[in-house]
């Protein structure tokens, strides 16, 4: 059984946010990095593009597999995770703490649209 | 096929049908072909030997002074020799790499010896020719500059290349503009006005360049990179063993036909395309790449790597469909440059452009030619202008055996010198033409 | 035999030669007059071997492949059929090696009648009206067979035909050539048989759809019996349909995919006509279709004069071209000598012994693997991994076991309709005692994976190299020799 962290908001492409004033932190979820298995390449944006909501902001490869990343949220990207850049296995060590970009957000209530922990415990059950 | 009565016998009674038509019992009568094939009565080997002496009598081997992108270089027996292993030809895509380290290990060769080349950081495992490279070459740089859709593409490109590359690039709905040339060259005024325009996600230019001049390529790197946007250089390989090499000039791409490496001319093909990419742009180049790991053992061992990227993984959202690659022909590239090596290469190169020069110098000397672009360096290719029929020339021509320069129109004619054409040769060509 | 572990670069020693060129006797010193800057700053790191050491590498090499002359090499879909010597004779032939494609007609009038000769025995035994030979392998072949498609929908006027239907069980390189080629990929479900469910295609067919792509037998080697059905369908719905060559082999000498309803189809001339997979390619991929479709196919073409002289011509109706010259005439020379050598007698017995040979292997082995679909297959068929499914022994785990016992794996994996998919597809040219000697292997395999699971589940364990580490390869590329000293510099310093 993945774990889902309560207190964050999900996609159903299985990436995960967390707000904190106007930047939103985003990730894959565990049941993504479980799905993908050995992550060996995190494709990540560069700081100060903009993502929107719905679309691709980059991709993650497993050795036998690649998973387009979708943006949950609208902004411009103020960070990436480096650490990613030499050690993508962080992802699968614990795919919560290894966050991939934040994001300034446009439009807040974005958020609020995106699915509970309970919701997206349902869409990993099916 | 091996079968005999009885073995089909067996064969079907353990199936438990009474003949081979029962194993089609579910095929529609309709479908079924019960015509006979109009196509020729079996043939045994030594019929079949005589029909294609037949067939090739109707060719006529020439010595060769043109090239529009083929050239008559030499290629050693050794070459063709070790490509008749079969080991090596009857293997397919080394999928089991625990039996195919033969394939493997070729293909990294074959990738250190074109970035050798190149000089840039990576090169896949090979693709069908150098214009299908180029057109993928288009795509990569379009899937890498973010929500841009056009490229630019020099004129001096060869004109082949340019076709298949908008062929690609219709279909699959990506802008290309042609910079127009300007005395030969890429005019980098042109380049300037359209990346102004902008929504240009890269460039691509030859060397060298399709009237064999080898451009200068100074600035544009810069050029581009400032506008978001990336330089693919599309060279001849062999020629890299000495000209100003693609990372040289600042390229994040290099794309080219491999043919020069010595392959036979054979009517067109099957040749090589090569694409080489910075480090960056690693993630987009199509095709299969080839790494080396550790086994169980922990002994060094090569696997076919970043699979992720393919077809077969990605399926629609592929930005390539390539499948396969020219494997043969990479390994007739590594096997060419391992025996020509660091030297042999330099040293044909020399070769080559002395002997061009040569055969450009005792053109004018006939009073009957002039350089199409004067002052303009070259390497084994060249342009002249005549006031003669080239058409009726290289008809003469022809008639001795003789592969005359390619007829431009208006009175251009292009002459190519490899390694293998002598002073004889040579000066017999230009005695047909004072005759 | 000691195992070989060379790279030719660290074979290089400074100074060594393996070649010989004419002296330079031309008088010119034009090369060292070119300008500087547009030379090559820093020297190519090229190996320096002698003509020996090149000669006993690439032999040592070879010794480390598998090909279909060492053994049985039964990978579904890729028809790993014998590649008969003959045709790599005169395939060398120095009046085909040595012309250049841009020859005067005159002087290469034996290859254009060679091509046209090919073109037209591929379009009577495809029952097609005209071929291009010009694509460059099975993937380049459905590119470009889609852009006819997308050319016949443009030149009526009908560009909202923007989507293609393609079953979810097909090859990969379906769904990708359709992006490529700017189409639209809408997914048809198959039924449990894995052949396409007409019911669910039905709503599919609108007036946005140019096309349906599929093969048959389809990829489960199973034929689509509702074949004729479908092309009334799509045909009616103002749609083309396009036939994907990989598994046409069972179908030479019993049907002709034109005669199926089929317009556009490619044919892999390195799986169903015997050329020589080469490690991988060159392949070569001719593409045919039906009359009205003809006049799009790509330039330049082969024609036949009046007078029997052949010429190179371009067209402007075509989609433009896709290939520098005419494809890899190389291959198709020998793809030729083929068909002469079958003739049209034995060209009729091809596909029957392929599916003969691929139904004997799959009744023989069932007992002990799982297979999905009964009924008789064609060219090939798909076992879901073993039977016994305690033993926790995967379809990968007998592959790897098979390369033990000398015999290549199947396809594994492939399709995706089952989660332990084994391929097998064992050509007409195997004989009863190959396939003997497999089955006993594929009966072998499954008992030790009842008896000793963990001797399979390590497997390979006689090869040359072991398995490899291929999440290692691909988080840090080693990609070129420069990359490997690098690392073993990194490793030196630890």
């Amino acid at each position: 059984m993945s774990k889902i962290l309560e207190d964050l908001r999900y996609a159903d492409s299985h990436e995960w946010v967390k707000l904190e004033g106007d930047i939103a932190t985003v990730g894959i979820t565990d049941y993504a990095q479980h799905a993908l298995g050995s992550i060996v390449y995190v494709d990540m944006p560069e700081v100060g593009d903009e993502v929107t909501a719905g679309e691709e902001f980059g991709a993650v490869e497993s050795v036998k597999a690649a998973s387009d990343l979708i943006s949950p949220i609208s902004g411009e990207v103020v960070e990436i995770n480096e650490a990613l850049e030499d050690s993508p296995e962080l992802v699968n060590e614990d795919a919560f703490e290894n966050w991939i970009m934040k994001v300034k957000v446009s439009d807040p209530a974005e958020v609020d649209a995106l699915l509970d922990a309970a919701a997206y415990a349902k869409i990993c059950e099916e | 096929m091996p079968h005999t009565e009885e073995d089909i016998r067996v064969m079907l009674d353990k199936i438990g049908v009474n003949s081979i038509d029962d194993l089609y019992s579910d095929v529609p009568q309709e479908v079924i072909f019960k015509e006979e094939y109009d196509i020729p009565s079996a043939m045994s080997e030594i019929e079949l030997r005589k029909h294609f002496e037949e067939l090739g009598k109707k060719n006529q081997k020439l010595t060769i002074f043109a090239g529009g992108g083929v050239y008559d270089h030499y290629s050693p027996a050794t070459v063709n020799h070790l490509l008749q292993r079969s080991e090596f030809y009857t293997a397919y895509t080394p999928y089991q790499p625990e039996i195919s380290q033969g394939t493997l290990q070729y293909i990294f060769e074959y990738q250190t010896i074109i970035s050798e080349l190149t000089g840039m950081e990576a090169t896949n495992a090979s693709m069908y020719d150098g214009a299908t490279a180029t057109a993928e070459a288009t795509f990569m740089m379009v899937a890498s500059a973010k929500k841009k859709n056009r490229v630019l593409l020099s004129a001096t490109l060869p004109d082949r290349v340019v076709n298949v590359v908008k062929t690609y690039a219709k279909f699959h709905g990506v802008d290309i503009t042609v910079i127009p040339e300007k005395d030969g060259i890429t005019d980098l005024d042109g380049v300037k006005a359209e990346l102004e325009a902008g929504d240009v996600a890269g460039l691509i230019v030859p060397t060298p360049n399709k009237y064999g001049i080898i451009e200068d390529y100074s600035g544009y790197a810069d050029l581009l990179h400032a506008a978001k946007a990336y330089l693919c250089i599309n060279a001849d390989p062999s020629a890299l063993a000495v000209l100003r090499t693609p990372a040289e000039w600042g390229a994040d791409i290099a794309c080219g036909d491999g043919q020069t490496l010595g392959m036979p001319l054979s009517f067109g093909g099957p040749y090589l395309g090569y694409i080489s990419c910075a480090k960056g742009m690693l993630r987009k180049m199509p095709g299969r790449v080839v790494g080396v790991t550790k086994d169980a053992d922990g002994k060094r061992a090569f696997v076919l790597t970043l699979q992720a990227r393919e077809q077969h993984i990605r399926r629609e959202k592929a930005t390539s469909n390539i499948c396969s690659n020219q494997s043969l022909m990479a390994l007739y590239a590594t096997i060419y440059v391992a025996l020509m090596g660091k030297q042999g290469m330099k040293e044909l190169n020399v070769r080559a452009c002395d002997g061009a020069h040569y055969l450009h110098d005792a053109l004018i000397a006939t009073g009957k030619f002039q350089p199409a672009f004067p002052g303009k360096p070259f390497l084994k290719e060249f342009v002249m202008k005549t006031d003669l029929d080239v058409e009726v020339l290289n008809k003469k021509l022809l008639d001795k055996g003789i592969m005359g320069g390619l007829n431009l129109g208006n009175g251009l004619v292009e002459f190519a010198v490899t390694e293998k054409r002598t002073k004889e040769e040579i000066d017999n060509l230009i005695s047909l033409i004072l005759a | 035999m000691k195992y070989y572990d060379n790279l030719i670069f660290e074979l290089s020693r400074p100074g060594r030669k393996g070649y010989e060129l004419p002296a330079n006797d031309f008088g010119k010193d034009a090369f060292d007059n070119l300008p500087a800057d547009l030379m090559r700053q820093e020297a190519a790191e090229l190996p320096e071997v002698s003509e020996l050491d090149v000669v006993r590498h690439y032999t040592n090499l070879s010794m480390k492949n598998f090909g279909v002359d060492t053994g049985f090499y039964p990978l579904g879909s890729c028809t790993m059929k014998y590649n008969p010597k003959i045709n790599e004779e005169v395939a060398v032939i120095p009046e085909f090696t040595a012309i250049h494609p841009l020859q005067d007609e005159k002087s290469v009038q034996g290859a254009l009648e060679l091509y046209y000769n090919l073109q037209k025995a591929l379009a009577n035994i495809a029952g097609l009206y005209e071929f291009t030979l010009n694509p460059y392998a099975g993937a380049h072949g459905e590119l470009t067979g889609l852009m006819i498609m997308r050319s016949y929908h443009i030149a009526n006027g009908d560009t909202k035909r923007t989507k293609v239907i393609v079953p979810n069980s097909a090859h990969g390189t379906n769904p990708a050539s359709a992006m490529v080629a700017g189409l639209e990929v809408v997914e048809v479900k198959s039924k449990p048989n894995g052949s396409i469910d007409v019911e669910d295609l039905k709503p599919l067919l609108d007036d946005t759809v140019a096309g349906i792509m599929m093969t048959n037998p389809n990829t489960l080697g199973m034929f689509e019996t509702e074949i004729m059905e479908i092309a009334k369908l799509v045909h009616e719905a103002g749609g083309l349909l396009y036939y994907d060559g990989a598994n046409l082999n069972p179908l030479l000498g019993k049907v002709r995919p034109g005669d199926m309803g089929f317009d556009i189809m490619h044919i892999n001339l390195h799986k169903t006509f015997s050329t020589p997979h080469g490690g991988g390619g060159p392949g070569s991929g001719p593409v045919g279709v039906t009359e009205r479709l003809a006049k799009f196919l790509p330039n330049p073409k082969v024609k036949k004069n009046e007078d029997g002289t052949f010429s190179i011509i371009t067209s402007g109706d075509s989609l433009g071209s896709i290939s520098t010259f005419l494809g890899n005439f190389g291959v198709m020379m020998k793809a030729y000598a083929y068909i002469l050598t079958l003739g049209k007698e034995n060209i009729r017995n091809v596909g029957p012994l392929a599916t003969l040979n691929a139904n004997y292997i799959k009744e023989s082995l069932k007992d002990d693997y799982l297979l999905p679909i009964e009924g008789v297959c064609k060219h090939e068929f798909v076992f879901d991994g073993l039977k016994d499914k305690s033993t926790h022994v995967t379809t990968l785990n007998v592959a790897k076991r098979l390369l033990d016992y000398g015999f290549h794996a199947p396809t594994i994996y492939f399709p995706l309709l089952f989660h332990e998919s084994m391929m097998i597809e064992p050509t007409e040219t195997e004989s009863l005692e190959t396939l003997d000697e497999f089955i006993d292997v594929m009966h072998k395999v499954a008992k030790e994976a009842r008896e000793t699971p963990e001797k399979v589940i390590e497997a390979p364990l006689t090869t040359l190299v072991r398995k490899l580490d291929e999440t290692g390869a691909a988080k840090n590329p080693v990609l070129t020799y420069r990359h490997l000293l690098k690392e073993n510099e990194k490793e030196a310093a630890k």
